[in-house]
């Protein structure tokens, strides 16, 4: 049926739409000119506000590690359990949701996509399973390639094109959509219990640096032109100075890219520590965002702090263990053959200590300190910094700086003169904050068809029960606040699928990836060459290793716009 | 004469084997119906592989063969593959972990005559009526 | 004649989950299979050997033969009947059943526990508490220098374990056997033990002991006594420099430890051994998981409901506490009235005790073999075999999914273990109406 939803004040800046009443129509899940009202279901949308459905560009809800974080925390679902309803699956909450509770909560928050950002080759089977037992949201997953043997040996005699045709091959085999990178070769050392230090550091028994695997799978993602840039979580992340590797980072692949974005670098935060040990650190937001509003090759996501008990999860398996170390916390390691690693450590931020409200800070510095909304994205990096039901805090601090003032009453004594928040009087726009949760990370990811309400963009559109025009975000944030965690409809392909709340309709979204554009021949050659290797560096056969298109409950292949 | 020792129960080729032969097979009862004893404990018992032995635990009693001598097994440890002749004597509780105790239970042995049970299914009293 | 050979088969027995077979068939029947182990050999030559390809319902009167449909028709009245339904096994069929089963305990607000249970349950209850070091198999084969096998006879249980992924395995650093050193840990000398570098005869229920003097020595403190659950002072010192020593090293731990008195503490105290040793050096610790699917039964359970095993709908929402809604404790309350046994064999396994609450409730039993549990049930269906007659996705021990192929036909009438599901499935739902 088609829909119409009338009087809605709408935001769509990519259509130029800032705060005009209009209407939307939806014909077949798609956007478009007009309907007949007279066929349609009518939504009464008059003092709303209508946005896209939100886009969320980092978030770890599918997949082998999660599953594992899922494991460790029956003590934290025991608290939080979903019934079985009409429309819905049972399932648990807390910090690592199951897979039916993460596809409600995101829809009831108006959040239609989710991208799995890290999930290692061998066992990405396991990932789409998950995503397909996520429901509503339409999902994508990056694959692992930071510490991928194969990666390793062509980066270091600096085989860029063999390197696209391989990566070519394992998104399209695996179903992913880009092209992960989790500390560059120290994923590798920590295999034998080790570390790197820095972008110039050799990978022990393989020679190659950082700097060579980052500046290679960006060559690389430019050959097989991918909807999204490369997406890297950076050396020394959560060691205090670490800024440096960050500014080394950026710089390395400067000369990459005169215009787009090449490298997107993700949950920031944890990358923007000033200071040489845990006493005084300090955030190096300024230094960051000074480089980021100088330069247009890179975007960012926030990885905002949320003050409260969650469990991380990353493929950094080195720095899981130093957190386990820090915290006494209990901890899973998991290294997976010639591809990467990973750790769970559930965690708890406190306002009050020094070091967390310090990070607090930082994620908000970012968004703040950055010009343009386009380049830094929201997001936790779920639930690492916190989870992603935690979204409307984060949005009222970035409308509202009394909502900041409020905070920052409850944060460490020494927190608030060692920061640069006090400072910050920006409020962003409610455009401004769209662009930050639909528009960039639909246009880093490629997703023409999303993040916009013009005619041909899908129809996942979120309607909140708030009059802006009369709701002054900066004095009463905590209406947005509320607001944000309750979306008055969601709407995915052109079906209301939550309202008030409540999931009102069974969906599925779509699974996007990317097909290969390499030939029979080429694809036949490279798994040629491959085959001798792989049988000695892995135990699974590499016939098995490919995923069937059919094991994606929805698939949405998309093409690459391939220069190979 | 009888003696007390530790049972272990576990894993062993035909009782793996029976998984996919069937458990009614020859071979499986022959394999699993039966019990490793040390060499000196046999000797105390006045035992020989074939014989039959009667294994005793606080929740039961059940007759097995002797088997032969394949895995060294320690003086005072008896081992046994898993299977329904030892699940009659294994106990159920399992002090709220959900798991009962198969490995390192006292039990009293003492050599018998006869009473091997022939047939698994004589082990198991199913219930017949209707449902 | 027709020869067909199907190569990259993947074995559905054991938790190796080998995935290099080669499959050979002649007129639609294996003739012969490569590369499979003893068991891996006898399941693919001998199937069809003890099974039934109908269904039965039996009673008061009897056993009678019947037709799926009308074997489904009971088996869903008996589950709508039921307050407090067990829907036990899922560890030797593939994900997609397991899937269905969840849904079907969800439906009826049952019990729905798989075989972990009765094996690894205790690792699972001991990793929620202290976490756990590990890694896939292929990490053991590139770089392990030290293999510990503790508690677990692979030999006999996991055959192709030694040559496949630790000693007999060559890998990117480590070429030869003798760059690797094997420790075997048990209570007898098995067959294992006796390809071992080392072993070390443990006293029965005497493990927890045992680790508890390794982690002192290990943290450089006294170890006071002379002998520890049968090992002197000198060669617990020795273990644990040969721990410390190496390069990576590796537990695998097999239901010696699960089994014993202490159970998941056992684990406990293993975990965190293996935890303490990653201060001094590379150390991973690893369950050898059983049935060639128990791994994934955990996986599946665990992304849908958030716990790995014995998890309870009766309130509406999954509840998990094992001890509390474990297979063995619920029949052992009596509180069970009836069961769903699917793709496992509890009436053989489970003591003596639980077996006969299980058969002394109505008791459905979906399964290919012609097992004790089928035999004792009152509506028995039979499925085909996974892995052989249908396809579908299994985990390995170290929870890497495998897809399980089709290779030949099943007999006719005979379904998948997903389609009987989702016939009680959708059959319970039209009764609930």
């Amino acid at each position: 049926m088609d829909l119409l939803i009338v009087n809605g004040v709408v935001y769509d800046p990519v259509n130029g739409i800032n705060g005009d009443r209009m209407d939307i129509a939806v014909h077949d899940g798609k956007i478009v000119e007009q309907v007949n009202r007279s066929q349609a279901k009518v939504i009464d949308a008059s003092n709303m506000l209508v946005m896209p459905g939100g886009v969320d560009i980092h978030s770890h809800i599918a997949g082998p590690k999660v599953n594992v974080g899922r494991l460790l925390r029956p003590e934290d679902h025991a608290e939080d359990s979903e019934v079985k309803g009409l429309f819905t699956r049972s399932g648990v909450g807390g910090s690592v949701p199951s897979t039916f509770t993460t596809g409600y909560r995101y829809a009831r928050m108006g959040y239609t996509t989710v991208m799995e950002p890290a999930t290692p080759p061998i066992k990405t089977r396991h990932t789409h399973d998950e995503l397909n037992d996520t429901p509503i949201i339409d999902k994508a997953c990056y694959i692992l390639f930071g510490n991928n043997w194969f990666a390793f040996e062509y980066l270091k005699d600096n085989r860029i094109k063999d390197c696209a045709a391989y990566v070519s091959w394992m998104i399209d085999a695996l179903k992913g959509y880009a092209i992960k990178v989790v500390n560059p070769g120290g994923v590798e050392a920590w295999g034998w219990g080790a570390n790197v230090r820095g972008i110039d550091d050799p990978v022990p028994n393989f020679d190659v640096t950082p700097r060579e695997i980052i500046r290679g799978l960006c060559k690389v993602n430019d050959l097989l032109g991918l909807p999204h840039s490369v997406h890297l979580h950076t050396n020394n992340l959560g060691k205090p100075g670490n800024y440096q590797t960050t500014l080394d980072t950026m710089r390395c692949v400067e000369d990459l890219s005169d215009s787009d974005p090449i490298l997107h670098i993700t949950h920031c935060q944890f990358s923007s520590f000033r200071g040489d040990d845990w006493s005084n650190v300090t955030s190096a937001a300024p230094e960051i965002s000074d480089y980021i509003n100088k330069h247009r090759h890179i975007s960012l996501d926030m990885g905002q702090i949320i003050f409260a008990d969650t469990t991380t999860m990353t493929a950094d398996g080195p720095h899981e263990y130093t957190l386990h170390r820090i915290s006494g916390n209990k901890w899973v390691n998991l290294d997976i053959e010639a591809e990467t690693g990973g750790g769970v450590v559930p965690y708890t931020y406190k306002p009050k200590s020094y070091v967390n409200s310090i990070q607090w800070t930082i994620g908000l510095e970012l968004a703040l300190m950055i010009d343009d909304p386009w380049k830094i994205m929201l997001s936790t990096d779920h639930p690492n910094a916190g989870p992603f039901v935690e979204y409307p805090s984060i949005m009222s601090w970035l409308i509202s700086k009394h909502a900041r003032q409020n905070s920052l009453g409850d944060v460490n004594k020494k927190t608030p003169r060692r920061s640069h928040l006090t400072d910050l009087d920006r409020e962003l726009s409610l455009a401004e904050l769209v662009v930050m949760t639909r528009c960039a990370p639909s246009k880093a990811l490629g997703l023409t068809e999303k993040g916009h309400l013009g005619a041909g963009a899908d129809a996942d559109i979120a309607i909140f029960d708030i009059d802006p025009t009369r709701v002054d975000p900066s004095k009463e944030y905590l209406k947005y606040d509320r607001t944000f965690r309750r979306a008055a409809y969601t709407v995915k392909d052109g079906v209301v699928v939550a309202r008030n709340g409540e999931i009102t309709a069974r969906h599925s979204g779509k699974t996007l990836w990317v097909k290969s554009g390499l030939s029979q021949e080429a694809l036949s050659s490279l798994k040629d060459e491959l085959r001798e290797r792989f049988e000695e560096y892995y135990t699974v056969q590499l016939d098995n290793y490919p995923i069937e298109e059919s094991c994606l409950t929805k698939s949405k292949p998309v093409p690459a716009r391939s220069n190979l | 004469m009888s003696i007390e020792v530790t049972l272990i129960t576990g894993r062993s080729t035909s009782q793996g084997l029976g998984l996919e032969l069937g458990k009614h097979s020859e071979k499986y009862k022959r394999g699993v119906a039966s019990c490793e004893l040390n060499i000196e404990d046999m000797k105390v018992l006045g035992v020989e592989t074939d014989d039959l032995i009667e294994m005793s635990s606080e929740c039961g009693s059940v007759v097995l063969r002797v088997a032969e001598l394949e895995q060294a097994v320690p003086r005072g440890v008896a081992f046994t593959p898993n299977g329904p002749w030892i699940n009659s004597i294994i106990c159920s509780s399992t002090s709220g972990t959900g798991m009962p105790r198969y490995k390192g239970i006292s039990v009293k042995i003492q050599p018998v005559k006869e009473g091997l049970v022939a047939d698994v299914s004589s082990l198991v009293e199913a219930d017949k009526s209707d449902h | 004649m027709t020869i067909n050979v199907y190569d990259n088969i993947v074995c559905p027995f054991c938790g190796c989950l080998c995935d290099d077979l080669k499959a050979i068939i002649s007129d639609g029947k294996i003739i012969d299979v490569k590369n499979a182990c003893i068991y891996g050999l006898t399941k693919f030559l001998n199937y069809s050997i003890e099974r039934s390809i109908t269904p039965v319902i039996q009673g008061n009167n009897g056993r009678d033969n019947v037709d799926l449909k009308t074997a489904v028709d009971r088996a869903a009245h008996i589950l709508v009947k039921s307050k407090y339904p067990l829907l036990y096994g899922w560890s030797c069929t593939s994900c997609e059943a397991q899937r269905v089963g969840l849904e079907l305990a969800e439906e009826i607000g049952g019990v729905i526990d798989n075989t972990s249970s009765v094996c690894h349950g205790p690792s699972t209850e001991a990793l929620q508490d202290i976490g756990e070091s590990t890694c896939t198999l292929g990490e053991i084969k590139s770089r392990a220098d030290l293999i510990i096998y503790w508690g677990s006879n692979p030999l006999q249980s996991h055959m192709r374990h030694l040559s496949r992924y630790t000693i007999g395995a060559e890998g990117r650093f480590r070429k030869m056997r003798d760059d690797r050193t094997m420790v075997v840990i048990d209570v007898r000398n098995t067959y294992t033990a006796r390809v071992a570098d080392f072993f070390y005869q443990v006293e029965p229920n005497s493990d927890y002991e045992l680790i508890s003097a390794l982690r002192l020595a290990l943290r450089d403190e006294e170890v006071e006594q002379d002998e520890v659950a049968g090992l002197s002072k000198d060669e617990i010192y020795d273990l644990v420099n040969m721990m410390m020593r190496c390069d990576f090293g590796v537990v695998f731990f097999g239901l010696g430890l699960t089994m014993s008195l202490g159970a998941n503490r056992n684990i406990d105290a293993a975990l965190s051994l293996v935890r303490d040793l990653n201060m001094r050096t590379k150390f991973l610790i690893m369950p050898m998981r059983g049935h060639f699917n128990v791994a994934g039964a955990d996986v599946v359970f665990t992304w849908q409901t958030g716990y790995p095993f014995a998890v309870d709908f009766s309130r509406g929402y999954p509840y998990y506490n094992p001890g509390d809604t474990s297979a063995i404790d619920i029949l052992l309350r009596g509180e069970c009235d009836a069961s769903l046994i699917v793709a496992s064999d509890p009436v053989a396994t489970f003591p003596a005790e639980a077996s006969k609450r299980l058969v002394s409730n109505p008791l459905i039993c979906i399964d290919p073999h012609l097992s004790i549990t089928a035999e004792a049930a009152n509506v028995a269906i039979p499925s085909n075999f996974v892995g052989i007659e249908s396809a579908g996705t299994a985990y390995r021990m170290d929870t890497i999914p495998l897809p399980l192929k089709k290779i030949v036909d099943p007999p006719e009438g005979c379904s998948s273990d997903v389609e009987i599901l989702e016939m009680i499935l959708h059959r319970v739902r039209e009764l609930k109406r």
